[in-house]
């Protein structure tokens, strides 16, 4: 079912993989979706797909201010943090 | 008198009693938490020492109590539960046996825990698991894998193997797992004791970390069914948090044990006759129980149905570990892009990996209509068969697993032979009803060991009571309980 460009989808699950992951997973990936190709044999004229075994929908609840924990208790887990905020590597380049 | 002075002198002892025998001795006043607790910590620190390496826990030289003071007429009051590491603990690490969490320190509870808290009972010692429960055997944890007590060749299966482990091996009374293809009931068969999955939305999972939320399941693992429900009674009900948890009454489980079963109406429709089943089709014809046969013509698409679902779920809930927020970070990446890049792929394990790709593909553009809407709409036809086979029966009765415990490594190398270990399990959270997999008796086919084998009993939506009146009709007739040595 189509060609299965591992490079592709690793850059689409922002996942690194190292050439040799790349050979090893192809293998197995192409091995578990030929197994799921069965699924083709059962016809699904007219069916409805079902995402969730329950059916909900819009669970609505009163707009309620609640405590909530604080910032700080989060930011503890950041693997760097800078005020009130996570901190990453820069984004915007610069041209100076 | 001197039958309990026995019991409390000789260490590690109290540790072999159930939930229900410590509520009497709680009761009688022949017992302390203090004493109780100080024996379970000398229980799990000699099978730390022991040879069989068992590793049921993650944080085996660091457990400490949590609890909270409660009346003592509290539901579980005084008792302690090991939980799973993809369960938040407030002010504990919690990393789903995955390196890409470690150092994450939840700062809050999961409802469960809450629960289990405001019912008196003492959060004690977190267990291993699959990387973020992908995986049928214990083995893809990032601290290596847990053996299975019953024989530490075997692998005690997945995800939640630290949790049947450890109960099983007497270093826990109870614990918490979590089941989104056979996660708690596939561990307890080749663990031999006790696991329920309850109805999808009976239990909040609120504090969950998500692998694939429209089947996670939240569970109790115990050594006996009376356990079982008592630990579900607590657990189980509506949480403002959690809006897919469901509004539905929760009957206390307890009133449904004891009951008769003569009359109830039991299905079977799995393809290959085990001794197992047919012993448990003979012992529940023998309590009154007719048996019928019963066709689930779609249940075979289930391991496929899955296999897209599943992983298309969890690539999407793993896109939050991206090393902004919480545990590993590569901090050597340059830029934003390498950073989410390289955090992730030295972050997670290769089942991780490999599921992340899985789902990122089925959900492409250009394969989705062709993997996962044709998927979710077969999953459609797996649900029907479910609620026209229960207008039949009361509950459907398989085999939980398709072998006792394999040996560590045997499957590793082949990600779909450890897919289809799960084959008996996968259907109830495909179609979101409860299933329960009780001891039912044991394989000598193997050689050495006689190795537990689960039975398990799917049910209706919310009607965990009835699958609890069966295996404990089932339990009490056959007495695999106290033969594995689950209950003195």
């Amino acid at each position: 079912m189509g060609s299965l460009d591992l490079r592709h989808i690793a850059r689409l699950s922002r996942l690194h993989l190292t050439d040799a992951e790349i050979k090893f997973f192809e293998t197995q990936v192409a091995q578990i979706l030929s197994f799921v190709d069965q699924l083709k044999a059962v016809d699904v004229e007219g069916v409805e797909p079902t995402s969730h075994p329950l059916s909900l929908c819009n669970v609505f609840r009163e707009d309620e201010i609640k405590p909530s924990i604080l910032l700080e208790e989060f930011l503890k887990n950041a693997p760097r943090a800078k005020g009130p905020f996570f901190e990453v590597p820069k984004i915007i380049e610069s041209h100076s | 008198m001197k039958h309990q002075n026995s019991f409390v002198h000789d260490t590690g002892s109290l540790s072999k009693l159930t939930i229900h025998q410590l509520a009497d001795r709680y009761a009688n006043g022949a017992l302390t938490c203090d004493g109780l607790l100080h024996d379970l910590s000398a229980a799990i620190r000699s099978r730390d020492r022991d040879q069989r390496q068992i590793r049921a826990y993650i944080n085996f030289d660091s457990i400490r109590p949590i609890r909270r003071e409660v009346p003592k007429a509290s539901k579980l009051w005084g008792i302690p539960i090991a939980v799973k590491d993809n369960l938040c603990v407030a002010g504990e690490e919690t990393t789903c046996g995955s390196k890409i969490l470690k150092g994450f320190i939840s700062p809050y509870h999961a409802t469960v825990v809450e629960k289990l808290l405001n019912a008196g009972a003492v959060i004690f010692g977190r267990t291993n698991q699959d990387e973020f429960a992908f995986g049928s055997s214990c083995e893809t944890s990032c601290y290596g894998p847990t053996r299975n007590p019953r024989d530490p060749e075997r692998v005690p299966g997945g995800s939640s193997g630290g949790s049947a482990a450890c109960v099983a091996d007497h270093t826990a009374i109870a614990a918490l797992g979590s089941d989104t293809g056979g996660s708690i009931r596939q561990p307890a068969s080749f663990c031999g004791v006790v696991g329920m999955k309850p109805t999808y939305g009976r239990v909040s999972r609120y504090g969950l970390i998500a692998f694939a939320s429209s089947l996670d399941q939240i569970g109790p693992i115990t050594k006996d069914v009376r356990d079982n429900a008592l630990f579900l009674n607590v657990i189980a009900g509506h949480d403002p948090k959690d809006s897919t948890s469901a509004d539905v009454p929760v009957p206390d489980y307890s009133d449904f044990l004891g009951r008769s079963i003569q009359g109830m109406r039991i299905g079977i429709a799995a393809p290959v006759q085990t001794p197992i089943l047919e012993n448990a089709v003979k012992v529940l014809k023998s309590l009154g129980a007719k048996v019928e046969a019963l066709s689930l013509p779609h249940i075979a698409y289930a391991v496929s149905v899955y296999y897209i679902v599943a992983p298309a779920e969890a690539s999407s809930n793993l896109a939050r570990f991206d090393g902004v927020r919480f545990g590993f970070r590569d901090k050597s990446a340059p830029s934003l892009l390498e950073m989410y890049e390289h955090t992730r792929g030295q972050g997670f394990g290769a089942e991780a990996k490999r599921r992340i790709i899985l789902g990122t593909y089925s959900l492409s553009s250009g394969y989705y209509d062709a993997y996962y809407l044709h998927a979710m709409k077969v999953r459609t036809k797996i649900k029907n068969d479910f609620d026209a086979a229960f207008k039949k029966v009361d509950a459907i009765l398989s085999p939980t697993a398709p072998s006792p415990a394999f040996k560590l490594g045997e499957k590793a190398a082949s990600p779909l032979e450890m897919y289809l270990s799960d084959i008996y399990t996968i259907p109830a959270n495909l179609a979101g009803v409860p299933a329960l997999s009780v001891p039912g008796g044991t394989d000598h086919s193997t050689g050495g060991k006689d190795l537990p084998l689960g039975l398990q009993f799917i049910g209706k939506p919310f009607d965990e009571g009835t699958l609890y009146q069966l295996a404990y009709a089932f339990e009490q007739a056959t007495d695999y309980h106290k033969r594995l040595g689950n209950v003195c």
